[in-house]
């Protein structure tokens, strides 16, 4: 079957993101900024002021450093973009919702269903993921207009905060819902049925570690 | 005599192909995937894939985002010279690995691991590695640029011979089960396994197997090539596939190196080369020719040697 294509405003409706399911495949329109740890960081920790009017600007939080550099005259070029893995932002992620209304999470692997049922679902968001990863090129072809880079000289390049105008970027893939469900722990229940099968024969390995697990259907996130 | 701008300018082009376009190699592996794939996810994973690659030289951009942390592996004749010696050659990539970070453009990666110190440039403390091998003949430069991604995937752990192949298997399906799932080890992936030398090397060796080998090549003692054969096997019948979705292509190639090691131990490493497989070879001759290719071709029968003495003549006459 192939899964379902759907354009989708970066600043969405209730209804348009319960609209959503597991598996869809998304492009969006309007601003995105990128934010990471540099970002969470300076505006959460240090309580410097978010250089932006969100979420009427924009709701949809890529966790994302672009391939890109500034020119001399002060113009961008903006190669590639893909995203970072975001289970290590969950410590961040509940005060940055409530703080800036984000409704689109976009990033690198998802979160937990954990996660989603307990600041996803009562924020009205969900997580985009990237496909791949990472189609680098093809979301770099969706990028319309880089409109801003906030906090380059605090943060560097990486970190900093850049401006977006997406123009049809895609493709995404919707791994979180309106349940909270996961779309990666529904793969991974899959996949565990097969694995005593692969694993037959072998045992533990003679020198332990401390903290490790041998239930293979554990996740390391 | 090698002139250093040649060097310099072969760099900088190096690095651009690395960052754009897909190795042949692994191309032809990925298409082979995508032609078998049958989770309906996964399928689209891949399908996205093959045309990134396709947008990516179209538009000369960066095929993913993160760029990877660049590093270089040269590897010289035993009768070249380098104008300006070592210390010219190191410079020269350094500047190049610089340029060309701002030039394609590059995700500027490399950071201070305390005071996340960013240049800008990708160049640093250690930055860009540069490591180094020989070959008996020959007065050319080899230069290999690869842009690994850094954080997951890889891991290490020491086994004992009481372990034994079993323990190799279980600690590769580990590996793949650990970093596979949600794709974080973004697979299918040249999987690299490095058995043996000391805990330092048998990292060097797995990631050298990851990155410095390509899909279908098979190692030249016959044991292992049949190990990594059924490794690769193992590894696609685990039901993940891209992205850690239902699938049966985890694995594009699974490549084996080896290093004498403690008598006691078995240490072992797992490496995953992405989907982004970021590497690019140029060879330059003293007359200023410069061949472009794919294939590092690093792991000779020299790099393999097992003897004291390297007699190429006497070994072929056996």
């Amino acid at each position: 079957m192939k899964p379902r294509e759907i354009r989708l405003s970066t600043t969405p409706t209730s209804e348009a993101i319960a609209e959503l399911r597991l598996g869809d495949i998304v492009y969006l329109d309007g601003l995105m900024y990128t934010a990471r740890e540099g970002v969470y960081m300076r505006a959460l920790e240090e309580q410097a002021n978010i250089p932006m009017e969100l979420p009427s600007e924009s709701a949809a939080n890529f966790h994302c450093s672009p391939a890109a550099r500034i020119n001399a005259d002060g113009s961008f070029d903006m190669g590639a973009v893909t995203a970072t893995a975001s289970f290590r932002f969950a410590k961040w992620l509940p005060e940055w919702m409530e703080k800036t209304g984000a409704k689109l999470i976009i990033g690198k692997g998802g979160m937990t269903s954990k996660d989603y049922k307990s600041y996803f679902v009562p924020n009205g968001a969900v997580y985009l993921s990237t496909v791949g990863y990472g189609t680098g090129a093809l979301l770099g072809r969706g990028v319309e207009n880089v409109e801003a880079v906030h906090w380059n000289e605090e943060l560097g390049l990486a970190q900093a905060m850049w401006v977006i105008r997406c123009r049809k970027m895609g493709p995404f893939i919707v791994a979180s819902d309106m349940n909270g469900d996961c779309l990666f722990e529904r793969e991974n229940a899959k996949i565990a049925q097969n694995i005593a099968r692969v694993y037959e024969g072998t045992k533990p390995a003679v020198l332990k570690r401390y903290g490790e697990s041998d239930d293979r259907s554990d996740e390391v996130i | 005599m090698i002139p250093i701008d040649l060097i310099q300018k072969t760099a900088e082009t190096l690095m651009d192909k690395a960052a754009i376009e897909i190795p042949e190699d692994y191309l032809t592996g990925l298409q082979e995937a995508a032609r078998t794939e049958d989770g309906d996810l996964s399928s689209f994973v891949l399908k996205a894939m093959l045309d990134n690659y396709e947008a990516a030289k179209e538009d000369r951009r960066a095929m993913c985002g993160d760029t990877g942390v660049p590093r270089w592996f040269v590897k010289l004749g035993n009768d070249a010279k380098v104008e300006g010696g070592m210390c010219a050659l190191e410079t020269a990539l350094r500047r190049a690995t610089a340029s060309a970070t701002n030039g394609v453009p590059l995700r500027p990666n490399r950071v201070h691991p305390l005071w996340r110190t960013d240049h800008n440039n990708n160049v640093g403390i250690g930055a860009p590695e540069i490591e180094y091998g020989f070959e008996p003949e020959g007065d050319w430069i080899d230069l290999i640029t690869v842009h690994k991604g850094g954080l997951f995937g890889t891991d290490y752990r020491m086994l004992f011979p009481s372990d034994g192949i079993q323990g190799i298997k279980r600690f590769y399906l580990d590996s793949l089960m650990a970093f596979g799932k949600r794709g974080l080890a973004c697979q299918p992936a040249i999987i690299g396994i490095g058995l043996g030398g000391s805990k330092d090397i048998c990292m060097t060796l797995g990631k050298r197997a990851s990155v410095l080998r390509t899909v279908g090549s098979r190692n030249s003692d016959p044991r292992i090539a049949a190990m990594e054969d059924e490794f690769k096997e193992l590894g696609n019948s685990i039901g993940m596939g891209a992205m850690g979705f239902v699938g049966k292509n985890m694995v594009i190639d699974c490549n084996i190196e080896v290093g004498y090691c403690h008598t006691g131990g078995m240490p072992m490493s797992v490496h995953a080369f992405c989907l982004s497989s970021r590497r690019a070879v140029a060879r330059i001759y003293p007359d200023g020719r410069v061949e472009h290719r794919t294939d590092p071709d690093w792991f000779t029968p020299y790099q393999r040697r097992e003897t004291v003495e390297w007699e190429p003549l006497q070994e072929a006459a056996e």
